[in-house]
């Protein structure tokens, strides 16, 4: 079947089977920063958000999306780029594959989020696993970043 | 593998009740645990464009759409204000915030999972559920039930509960629980009524109902008493999780702080 929905911003179409899931969709079109880490609906590496929420790409079937706004990281590149060199200053970037999943949650939760402490920040992101820089670097880039937006 | 031929969105629920009466369509919630299976299934039927997803509150009951999202549920205000942080409390810890955007009521309940704390923590709050076809089923006879090829159309929760709290013990943050506790206070035919439900023993949640006057002096001592029975009254499992005797032990201690919260805190 045929569908038609929203990528980064841009019309987009697509033809699906009943099976097709919308990671692999992704991938096909071109968005190489959306990866699968766990293959259990589990560990936020596919994260991408559906009309501005954040979910797993990877248990969503791909005809269902038609219709419906999609965004990756490709579509918030400049704001994700900023971000990561807080990410990279806090030493809190090693291989990079869980980052693009880890970047679109921490983006979701600051357009979600007004001034959350440290627990609430933990809690938002407990759904983005692997994240082998350590879990404190990539603390102290948000909180960092967050006051660097709220200044400017 | 999970193979699925045909995907259809549902233009009403006439549409999708029928489609689901072949033997391998599936309804689609949020394809949390589907996708996990081995399964092949001819027509899947999406029950999204149904306007199921909204919690609807009036006087006396809130009405949960089967589509609504855990996330919904956790950020819900009305739910927040009648019941407390206990509905909250039952799906935060729930893998994640992107896996709670899109699991859905209707598929937690309808499935019947062991380690539901969705299921664990609706059932201490007496819901009911809608049927398409069925009408409207008390949650506690509807899990006893096979499951069908019926459609859960919405959750109801009557504002009948005048303290709830819940609770679970997890090995880990964002894992299944080894244990999951709901309580709640209830008013019944002028008798304080307490219902008592513990999920994740591994088996699905059950329900015990207790008619007692607790006062509130009541000793540590005494309310571990009343924790004790209550916990004994549950069968448990032993699974990679835990032991039978020490899911008991986690129902005590659970059950018991949960009394006390609801003694000395009311809602």
């Amino acid at each position: 079947m045929e569908i038609r929905f929203k990528l980064n911003g841009k019309p987009a179409q697509a033809e699906v089977s009943g099976d097709t899931v919308l990671y692999d969709l992704l991938r096909e079109l071109g968005c190489y920063s959306v990866k699968c880490g766990c293959e259990t609906t589990n560990c936020g590496l596919c994260t991408v958000w559906v009309n501005g929420k954040s979910r797993l790409s990877c248990s969503i079937l791909a005809a269902s999306i038609e219709g419906q706004e999609i965004t990756t990281l490709e579509g918030v590149q400049k704001e994700a780029e900023e971000f990561g060199r807080f990410l990279a200053e806090e030493g809190a970037e090693q291989c990079g594959f869980c980052s693009p999943g880890f970047i679109m949650n921490v983006l979701a939760m600051i357009r979600e989020l007004s001034n959350p402490t440290l627990e609430e920040m933990k809690e938002y992101l407990a759904g983005n696993l692997c994240r082998c820089t350590g879990y404190m670097g990539q603390m102290r880039a948000i909180q960092k970043y967050m006051e660097m937006k709220k200044e400017a | 593998m999970l193979t699925i031929n045909h995907y259809v969105k549902a233009k009403t629920l006439e549409e999708a009740y029928q489609l689901n009466q072949a033997r391998n369509s599936r309804i689609m919630g949020g394809m949390m645990w589907m996708r996990l299976g081995n399964t092949r299934i001819q027509t899947i039927i999406d029950l999204s464009d149904l306007e199921l997803d909204q919690i609807e509150e009036t006087e006396d009951t809130f009405r949960i759409g089967a589509m609504c999202t855990l996330r919904q549920l956790e950020l819900h205000e009305g739910l927040r204000s009648v019941f407390g942080n206990g509905i909250s409390e039952c799906v935060r810890h729930i893998v994640g915030i992107q896996f709670r955007n899109q699991a859905t009521v209707g598929g937690s309940i309808f499935g019947r999972f062991g380690f539901s704390d969705v299921l664990t923590a609706l059932l201490a709050l007496d819901a009911s559920v809608e049927l398409y076809h069925s009408g409207t089923v008390r949650l506690s006879e509807f899990i006893k039930q096979k499951r069908d090829n019926d459609i859960l159309v919405s959750v109801i929760i009557e504002k009948k509960a005048s303290c709830f709290r819940y609770n679970s013990v997890r090995q880990t943050k964002t894992d299944f629980p080894v244990l999951a506790c709901g309580v709640a206070k209830y008013e019944e035919d002028g008798k304080e009524t307490w219902y008592f439900s513990i999920g994740a023993r591994p088996m699905k949640a059950d329900l015990v109902k207790k008619q007692w006057e607790i006062l509130p002096d009541i000793s540590e001592e005494k309310t571990r008493e009343y924790a004790k029975e209550v916990a004994s009254k549950f069968v448990y499992g032993s699974n990679m999780r835990g032991s039978a005797k020490y899911r008991q032990y986690l129902a005590e201690v659970l059950i018991s702080r949960q009394i006390r919260s609801i003694i000395t805190e009311g809602k």
